[in-house]
């Protein structure tokens, strides 16, 4: 995983609720075996419409993605966070995001930040109007800014460290992994197994 | 201070806890299927890694499978490379995997129940957001995304952070025709699609105990449509009895030890939940949405809502764009929408009880004309016991599909899907733009709502025929 500290891009805004992560990216291009290539199945439903959001030239270099409430709601599908990456996403702000959303995106380097719904609604004003307005997402200092504004923001401080150092989940297990072993040897008998088959 | 039925598992599976770190948390069950495993598989080959527990592992096919010909290869080259790939990781790692064509193969959520390896106090996950259906057992169960899903593959673990406990208590009886899924579907209306965001779901209260293991899968299944990663119901005798007896039940001691503990998974009566919401089973009637989110469901009886009478502006917002793809007017009843396809089947409602009482409606009837009505199994043991007891004939005989079983219809990834348009009754559970095919529109229901709508073509229950 790449490390995340401080992120500089132009914005995108969705001005929509509930964005599911159905929305985000069909079942229908779930079918690679592999963690690229699905920029293509990104919003497909909506990316034939030219209106729509990313379809319109002003936002075509856009890195951040600025969200409506409940975003990335339903599946827990990764391929989510593999679509917004691919495409070229590095921070989707939101008032609210979805548990399981949240902990792949946490878990696949893509930073998801929380802010309150009226500042999430000043920065469409903003990006609305002025498209190229460049919007600096700083992890190590906890801060969103653009133009004269600056606004903190919170993240447990364990995601933040694993996120700046782009440090993976897996490997800071396995340090740990004595612990797993020991406490396999008092788990109950009576627990089930499927191997062998019955 | 007393321990709420979800914090106690939560401690009994705490392998390592530090202060400002998530706790790292062991995992009793690990449910695979084919498309969210194959890049996890993918990365324990680079790092040259194995899957520590197989014999806490195991793997179906299901999202992507046909429920037609599925003797024959996988049409679709993309969903048979899936497919094979699943197959191949399984045998390279060790994993037990039920194929299409097996006896054992279905729905994970139908496959772990029906072979007692879910069973209350197990801490149970998935690479998929409805392994919170497990939690009817009195198991801690949800879904996981892919990096996760390798996490547990190496390591049998996970760091979490501990979520808050949310009550839902729904007391007193419900009136005949009103099933589980109504209480579901009303919750969600009631605290929003993401009322449950940081939340473990406690399903409480006399209604829920009057309830069969198979409806309880069902109410713990649309958890995560509240927005909740998880929701449970304490084990009680009903569980017990479900349990005894399949294929990985414990026996003999083992049974005896089981059930002595099983039985202290309860919330303590001087434990506090961090928020309790109450509903009375008696007051609710079938229910169905008329949105694209879970949350915008409404009583059958009452008519398609003005998102002018909407004061939350995200909500009005929401139901405006909802109407509009749903093709609906305000203030149309909502007994009065015409659908196209009714959809019986999924780990909602894809079990024999769901079958039996929408075949118990449909029995010597004749579907409507204008519709088509697919039933299709939850795994390939319920399509078995189905045929046992002549369900299929049943619906055959009223001009259904009877198919063999997967996830199927419920979402848009194999050739089961709506057309764009059309319009369908589905007793699955998400009603996401797109969700059964591009273009196609939901409208969720029980299997009794199913069953009624397509005998009279309208949206209807029972009482309505």
């Amino acid at each position: 995983m790449d490390k995340f500290i401080k992120h500089t891009g132009t914005a995108v805004p969705l001005r929509r609720s509930n964005v599911d992560t159905d929305q985000i990216i069909p079942a229908v291009y779930l079918k690679r075996i592999t963690k690229s290539g699905f920029e293509d199945g990104l919003f497909a439903a909506w990316r034939n419409d030219p209106a729509f959001e990313l379809n319109q030239p002003q936002y075509k270099s856009a890195t951040i993605l600025v969200a409506g409430p409940d975003f990335g709601t339903g599946s827990s599908r990764e391929h989510a966070v593999w679509a917004l990456q691919n495409y070229g996403f590095k921070v989707v702000l939101s008032s609210r995001f979805a548990d399981i959303f949240r902990g792949n995106s946490q878990k696949a380097g893509l930073l998801t930040v929380i802010l309150p719904q009226e500042e999430i609604e000043k920065i469409w004003l903003v990006v609305e109007s002025k498209p190229d307005t460049s919007i600096t997402v700083d992890l190590d200092k906890k801060t969103v800014s653009y133009a004269q504004t600056t606004i903190a923001f919170a993240i447990d401080d364990y995601t933040r460290w694993r996120l700046m150092e782009g440090l993976d989940d897996i490997g800071l297990t396995f340090t740990k992994i004595d612990q797993v072993s020991k406490f396999e040897e008092n788990r109950a008998s009576f627990k089930p197994k499927t191997l062998p088959i019955r | 201070m007393g321990k709420t039925l979800a914090e106690k598992i939560w401690a009994e599976h705490v392998v390592s806890t530090t202060a400002g770190e998530p706790d790292l948390l062991y995992i009793d069950l690990h449910l695979i299927h084919e498309v969210t495993s194959p890049q996890a598989f993918d990365g324990l080959r680079l790092a040259n890694r194995k899957v520590r527990r197989p014999d806490l592992t195991i793997a179906t096919e299901d999202h992507n499978v046909p429920t037609l010909n599925i003797d024959k290869p996988i049409a679709d080259p993309v969903s048979k490379l899936q497919v094979d790939t699943l197959r191949k990781n399984c045998a390279e790692f060790g994993v037990r995997i039920h194929s299409l064509g097996d006896v054992e193969q279905g729905i994970v959520h139908v496959v772990g129940p029906q072979l007692g390896i879910t069973q209350p106090g197990m801490t149970i996950v998935c690479g998929d957001s409805h392994t919170s259906t497990h939690g009817a057992f009195g198991a801690l169960a949800f879904g996981i995304g892919t990096s996760e899903v390798e996490h547990v593959l190496a390591t049998q673990t996970l760091p979490l952070i501990r979520p808050k406990t949310m009550a839902i208590n729904v007391d007193g009886t419900l009136k005949p025709g009103v099933t589980s899924k109504d209480i579901i579907l009303a919750v969600i209306a009631k605290i929003g699609t993401g009322g449950g965001q940081g939340y473990v779901l406690e399903y409480r209260g006399s209604a829920i105990r009057a309830l069969s293991m198979e409806a309880r899968m069902t109410i713990c299944n649309m958890s995560i449509e509240a927005g909740a990663r998880a929701g449970l119901i304490a084990p009680d005798q009903t569980t017990f009895d479900y349990v005894k007896g399949k294929p990985h039940a414990p026996s003999g001691d083992d049974w005896e030890a089981a059930l002595a503990y099983w039985k202290t998974l309860v919330t303590d009566t001087d434990a506090t939940f961090d928020k309790e919401i109450y509903l009375n089973a008696d007051d609710l009637a079938p229910f169905v949405t008329w949105g694209t989110n879970p949350g915008q469901g409404l009583p059958l009886s009452e008519s398609v809502p003005n998102p002018a009478d909407f004061t939350n502006p995200e909500d009005r917002g929401a139901a405006e764009r909802a109407l509009e793809y749903m093709d609906l007017k305000p203030g149309t009843p909502l007994k009065s929408i015409k659908v196209d396809t009714v959809f019986l089947g999924s780990c909602t409602n894809g079990r024999i009880e769901d079958l039996r009482s929408a075949a118990e409606v449909i029995k010597g009837k004749k579907i409507a004309n204008s519709l088509r009505l697919l039933v299709v199994p939850g795994s390939a043991r319920v399509r078995l016991q189905a045929e046992a007891e002549g369900l299929d004939k049943v619906f055959l005989d009223a001009g259904a599909e009877w198919r063999s079983a997967g996830c199927s219809m419920c979402l848009g990834m194999n050739p089961d899907q709506l057309k764009p348009g059309e319009r369908a009754a589905s007793t699955s559970n998400r009603n996401f733009e797109g969700r059964q095919g591009r273009g196609g529109r939901t409208h969720l229901v029980s299997p009794l709502v199913a069953a009624a709508t397509a005998l009279k073509g309208t949206l209807s229950s029972p009482a309505d025929l």
